[in-house]
């Protein structure tokens, strides 16, 4: 018996096969990464109760509203949203302990012993049903920014760091000096009841 | 000299393509593991509002999104060009945002429950009461944690 010499399979069709699940997956897959800026929505409301007013003091309150026209009034002055910034970090920081800026609480947090903090203080964002998208992100945006860069000062002074490279124990207690505070009013009606 | 030239030959070899497949493999790969399958076929021109602050969506899995803007030109005829909201792939109302939220979480597994995040995703000139009723909606649908999709700001 002859030896039978066991015939290759032809492979170069394998590159065409690979080439067209490549571009089956160029087609169906997307690149992009979704990025935003993540929230918390309130608790909702029982739905029969009427809407209590919070005791919450005035020095302690940032009110930001924006008009239909996307215009901002922050605690009755009209400014700029690149203002806006700034303007949150003093009223979040209040550093010489202004009276008429939230009032300092003394507290005990980790790593850092005893702070005072401004932990009542409250930023109030109300917008018109006309508000432009974009501006309402801006301003959110913007508050959040002062969060962050008050947090990232911190952490740098304290630990040498950036607040994100930190770990999570050190994160909470800087969170607990600088806690977010951002509350948006319930929805009103303009013009009447619905 | 003259002998190696002559020693070379006329015709080259042909250059072997044994490897391509697997280079093409590798691509293939590469693809694989960088890109997501797209969510959805947009039916509304979303144009993302542009921010600083942004942090990564993780976990996808975890990830319901909520598309408005105006319908695209194909569907003006039929849905206005007023804006709508989009779930899924399907036009949906406003209504429908509830027990659309309900009905994916009870899909979900229930230790992740919890974790759902509603990424919203708006256009940019997105007027702010409809994305006021869609957070309403949501609040009652004890979906908390929500995600105002954006992209990166290059340039103030």
């Amino acid at each position: 018996m002859g030896k039978k010499k066991v015939e290759e399979i032809n492979a170069s069709s394998t590159a065409d096969i690979a080439f067209l699940l490549l571009i089956f997956f160029l087609v169906t897959t997307t690149m992009s990464v979704d990025k935003g800026l993540s929230r918390r929505l309130p608790q909702p409301l029982p739905p029969n109760m009427e809407k209590q007013n919070m005791e919450v003091n005035k020095r302690n309150t940032f009110i930001v509203l924006l008009n239909s026209n996307n215009q901002l009034l922050v605690q009755g002055e009209v400014i700029d949203v690149k203002d806006l910034r700034e303007k949150a970090k003093t009223f979040i920081k209040n550093e010489f302990n202004d009276p008429n800026l939230p009032r300092r609480e003394e507290i005990d947090v980790e790593f850092f012993g005893k702070v005072e903090v401004t932990k009542d203080h409250i930023i109030s964002l109300q917008n018109d049903r006309y508000t432009q998208y974009q501006a309402y992100i801006e301003v959110q945006n913007e508050l959040v920014a002062a969060y962050n860069e008050l947090r990232n000062e911190i952490a740098k002074e304290k630990f040498g760091m950036a607040y994100d490279a930190l770990d999570e124990d050190h994160q909470k207690a800087i969170q607990k000096i600088y806690p977010q505070r951002i509350s948006e009013a319930e929805p009103k009606n303009y013009g009447g009841k619905k | 000299m003259a002998k190696i030239r002559k020693k070379g030959g006329k015709d080259l070899p042909a250059i072997s393509t044994a490897s391509l497949p697997d280079i093409i493999f590798m691509l293939l790969f590469f693809f694989m593991t960088v890109t997501s399958m797209k969510e959805v076929t947009y039916m509304v021109t979303i144009r993302p509002p542009e921010a600083t602050e942004l942090q990564k969506l993780e976990k996808k899995t975890l990830v319901r999104y909520i598309y408005m803007g105006e319908p695209k030109r194909e569907f003006q005829k039929a849905y206005g060009s007023e804006t709508r909201i989009q779930l899924d792939d399907a036009f949906a109302d406003i209504n429908q945002l509830e027990e659309y939220v309900v009905r994916e979480r009870s899909a979900m597994k229930e230790e992740d429950q919890n974790l759902l995040t509603i990424s919203i995703k708006a256009d940019k000139d997105t007027r702010m009461g409809i994305v006021t009723d869609v957070k309403q909606a949501l609040r009652r649908a004890y979906a908390l944690k929500i995600n105002y999709a954006a992209v990166q700001r290059t340039e103030y």
